[in-house]
């Protein structure tokens, strides 16, 4: 089977633990405002890699990643070449290789049953799930990225039925999801989730911006600046207190 | 010996002069973390401050603040020198006052005018006239050989940087030998080594013997300096603050007498450490006053100086000494040498703030204690001052033992040196391989008349047959320039301290060196894969390069061209081993620019790659600029795989990343989550 990749970044430190073989798959459904990936949108262009391809590739520079790294599959939106990736991840797994997935969750649909079987076989294959949740309000989320958000909290829902540990990513943008009540709502959420090993927040910034020039498309979010780390740092406080706020309402719960 | 070794474990090093096997008998390793170390003393914040304000008025006053101009610099020229005597734990500088810069000559007396010059000095006319007529020097030693070939190479830059009218450096001094020893029982060392030549005149035993005698000289002189500063080092250190002193006493004989490209410190700490944990035991000093001496040593190394032309610093990107100071590594027994005076070096970048001197290099192994580690790497991203060099590579060849100097040289301390030969510009012999000989830039016919590349398109096989053959004539020239230059800096400037602190027999490496190999490497990938036009001027000579279609570029791990580049440093290194070196060194080779490349762009024409005359080498090894797109272990991989035997002076490697790329920061990114729920 044929994937279509846009890159291969050798040496990524910020998508998953240690150092990681980071591989961005083409294609995507979403268009968030602040995508910096724009020219993965499309299927178009790119590279195609076998799975072996990638994984001798891996392979040739495993000692960088063999401590506590591994393979991290982002994008674009790797769900939707899942078949590709249900066979890269299988494959990693043969050869005992840390697999990651970085993933909106906007493929997952619960009530497709063909669909919901390649999951279960793709939960059994991913030491991890880094799931970027952009907005927790469905109507806001429909204004941010242009699809709505029901399919991708079931998703999280789902992960935490299969015992997949789960990353939740969340972009911080400067007054469009930097709101405390939406934070805390998210993090309540979240908090449900027996599954959640961390919290990634991500603070928004401009570098994405060059790559609409090159593109031509017109950046959604020109002149909003860069959240400063300061804010970030007041961000997270915000989900944490919603994650607190539910464990300790389901703490209460068991006592009762 | 007295007492000043009481408390060590005795040893073969008590007969025989072998800092080595005193350290191994006598230093503690430190698997610990950082949280021992202690902070800068008033006394320190305030040497510093003034140490920041004849920075400021240094740079005011254009580049130097104050040079000698009628005393020539050597061990015994000036007298003491201070910023604070009663602050100062240890003291001594090049002159008889911070920031004066000292007078070398030996290495030759136009440059030294030049430098004064260039500066607005004047050079006392006495001392011209005394080193134009009646003393010769090693500058005008060379140019008194050197041949029409050779001066061609130079002044079209095929072969640059060669050190005919400076000190050559790349010597390290064993200047702990000054603080274990004194320099009673090191000259009666040198006594006996003279003897030890025997009898028979041939001509390498008279240069011997006058070598020796030289470096006597050189001992008696430096305790002579010593003793201007109220301190017999005669006698062996006898504490951490006598020893730090005494050594650095011994390299600052080095740094009077010689003026070289890099004059490197070497490996220092872990020897220093065995003192500081003998005096703390014995409660003589305590942490923060151990801090304190190696706070104020690390001051007086980022102080040393020398008289520069504007020229040398635009070759050097600034004004560099190249004070390396080796940090770290394993031991061959398996037990690590980093020690707690590994931590107080880097240290300094905490209580001075960061610098580029002294040129802290960490020996790296995987093998190192995590905590060494993770110090490292909170300095690095604190400072980005620090550099590393593969142990686990280096090891091997030359034991646990060995220091860098200048940035990559590695050398056993005390029984190995080299002689630094520079750099040959690859890239453009392979223009010259195109060109026939002929400079692409000045159009000077510099190599021999071989017949140009012919044709409207790059052949590989034919182009690389030609600069197989213009290799060949490029090392023996390059060969040639270097045997003449060394043979004349030993007879004209003789680093006679730096060579005192060695032992008699030492192995020298002869170092060679290349510039432009990822530019070569490209260039022969372009004409393989790719389609490469020449495009001629009027006279015939190949001036730019059209390409068509895309091609394999090094720093992608991509064998195609990875393995162009590695074929071109064993060739071009065996070109070098098939001619005859002075005085039986060892012929080596590095990839190595470090801050030169602008310069080599602006003399190289257009390159098949792509490149732009005009356009920057890259550094080192380094890929060039932006062609390695697969991120930074495929960059480094492709370095890797150049092999280490034939580029044994050492491969670089400049890396540069923004910290946010190198992973999250604690305070934003929550893991762990059920921890970090109950703060």
């Amino acid at each position: 089977m044929i994937g279509h990749i846009h890159s291969i970044e050798t040496f990524g430190t910020v998508d998953g633990p240690g150092t990681r073989f980071v591989v961005f798959f083409k294609g995507c459904p979403m268009r968030c405002a602040y995508c910096h990936n724009p020219d993965t949108w499309d299927m178009d262009g790119g590279e195609e890699y076998t799975a072996d391809e990638i994984l001798d590739y891996y392979n040739q520079n495993k000692e960088f990643y063999q401590n506590s790294g591994g393979l991290t599959a982002t994008g674009g939106e790797p769900l939707v070449q899942i078949d590709f990736l249900l066979e890269l991840f299988t494959k990693a797994k043969e050869k005992g290789i840390h697999t990651c997935l970085d993933t909106s969750g906007i493929m997952f649909r619960r009530n497709e049953p063909e669909l919901l079987e390649k999951y279960d076989r793709l939960c059994k294959v991913t030491d991890l799930v880094m799931l970027d949740i952009k907005h927790i309000d469905p109507a806001e989320h429909i204004k941010l990225v242009k699809q709505p958000n029901d399919n991708i909290l079931d998703f999280a829902k789902y992960l935490d039925e299969q015992n997949v540990p789960v990353w939740i990513r969340h972009v911080i943008v400067p007054n469009i999801t930097d709101q405390e009540e939406e934070l805390f709502r998210l993090g309540y959420f979240i908090g449900g989730l027996s599954n959640l090993k961390a919290l990634d927040v991500l603070p928004y910034h401009t570098m994405g911006e060059v790559k609409y020039k090159k593109l031509g498309i017109e950046y959604p979010l020109k002149g909003v600046p860069a959240l400063t780390s300061n804010e970030a740092i007041i961000a997270k406080q915000h989900i944490i207190d919603g994650i607190k706020k539910r464990r300790s309402e389901l703490a209460e719960n068991k006592k009762n | 010996m007295g007492s000043e070794w009481n408390g060590f474990v005795g040893g073969e090093w008590q007969r025989v002069v072998d800092v080595r096997d005193f350290i191994q008998k006598n230093y503690t390793p430190y698997e610990g973390d950082d949280s021992f170390l202690a902070g800068p003393t008033q006394a320190t914040k305030d040497l510093w401050a003034q140490v920041m304000d004849l920075s400021k008025k240094e740079r005011e006053a254009g580049g130097v603040l104050d040079m000698d101009t009628k005393v020539v610099s050597t061990l015994t020229s000036h007298g003491p020198g201070y910023l604070d005597k009663s602050k100062e734990k240890i003291v001594g500088f090049q002159t008889d006052a911070p920031f004066k810069r000292g007078m070398n000559v030996y290495g030759g007396i136009r440059m030294a005018m030049k430098a004064c010059e260039d500066n607005g000095y004047q050079v006392d006319p006495e001392i011209v006239e005394f080193f134009t007529t009646h003393r010769k020097t090693h500058n005008a030693g060379v140019f008194d050989v050197y041949d029409a070939e050779i001066r061609r190479c130079r002044t079209n830059h095929i072969i640059t940087g060669l050190p005919d009218a400076y000190g050559r450096g790349r010597i390290i001094g064993d200047y702990r030998r000054v603080a274990l020893y004194g320099t009673d029982f090191l000259i009666e060392d040198k006594k006996a080594q003279k003897e030890s030549f025997g009898n028979v005149y041939t001509d390498d035993v008279i240069r011997g013997k006058e070598e020796i005698s030289e470096q006597i000289r050189a001992l008696q002189e430096l305790t002579k300096m010593a003793a201007s500063y109220g301190f017999d080092i005669s006698k062996p250190a006898s504490n951490v603050q006598e020893a730090i002193q005494f050594t650095y006493f011994g390299y600052l004989g080095a740094v009077k007498e010689q003026n070289g490209a890099a004059m490197s410190l070497g490996r220092t700490a872990t020897f220093l450490d065995c003192y500081a944990e003998r005096d703390l035991k014995n409660g003589t000093f305590t942490e923060e006053e151990i801090q304190e001496f190696v706070d104020h040593f690390v001051m007086k190394l980022r102080c040393v100086k020398f008289a520069r032309t504007p020229e040398y610093n635009q070759i050097f990107a600034g004004d560099p000494v190249w004070v390396t100071e080796s940090l770290g590594g394993m031991g061959v027994d398996g037990r690590t040498l980093v020690s707690k005076m590994s931590f107080r070096y880097l240290n300094t970048l905490n209580n001075l703030g960061t610098a580029p001197e002294p040129n802290l290099t960490v020996l790296w192994s995987t093998r190192l204690p995590m905590g060494w580690k993770q110090f490292c790497a909170k300095m690095s991203i604190k400072s980005s001052s620090i550099q590393y060099e593969n142990d686990d590579l280096m090891r091997p060849l030359h034991g646990d033992d060995y220091g860098i100097a200048c940035c990559v040289s590695s050398m056993v301390i005390g029984k190995e040196m080299q002689f630094f030969g520079a750099r040959a510009n690859l890239a453009k012999c392979l223009l010259y391989a195109i060109n026939g000989g002929v400079d692409e830039c000045t159009g000077v016919q510099v190599g021999p008349k071989y017949r140009p590349v012919e044709g409207d398109v790059l052949d590989y096989d034919d182009v690389m047959a030609k600069f197989d053959d213009m290799m060949d004539w490029l090392a023996r020239v390059y060969v040639s320039a270097l045997n003449i230059i060394h043979y004349m800096h030993d007879k004209y400037a003789y680093e006679r301290i730096e060579m005192a602190l060695h032992d008699r027999d030492v192995k020298r490496y002869f170092a060679t060196g290349v510039a432009g190999l990822s530019i070569v490497a490209d260039s022969l990938s372009a004409i393989k894969y790719a389609k490469v036009k020449p495009i001629r001027n009027e006279n015939g000579i190949v001036v730019s390069y059209e390409t068509e279609g895309d091609f394999p570029k090094y720093g992608n791990n991509d064998d195609r061209v990875d393995s162009i580049a590695t074929s071109i440093v064993t060739k071009f290194m065996d070109k070098i081993r098939s001619h005859h070196v002075y005085r039986n060194g060892i012929p080596t080779q590095s990839i190595l620019t470090i801050t030169s490349n602008v310069t080599y762009g602006k003399n190289t024409g257009d390159t098949p790659c792509g490149r732009k005359h005009g356009a920057p080498f890259a550094p080192g090894a380094n890929p060039l600029h932006q062609r390695d797109t697969h991120g930074a272990v495929a960059s480094l991989s492709s370095v890797a795989k150049i092999p280490f035997r034939d580029a044994q002076d050492g491969i670089s490697n400049t890396f540069t990343i923004i910290p946010g790329a190198l992973g999250k920061e604690d305070q934003i990114f929550a893991g762990d989550i059920e921890i970090d729920l109950s703060k």
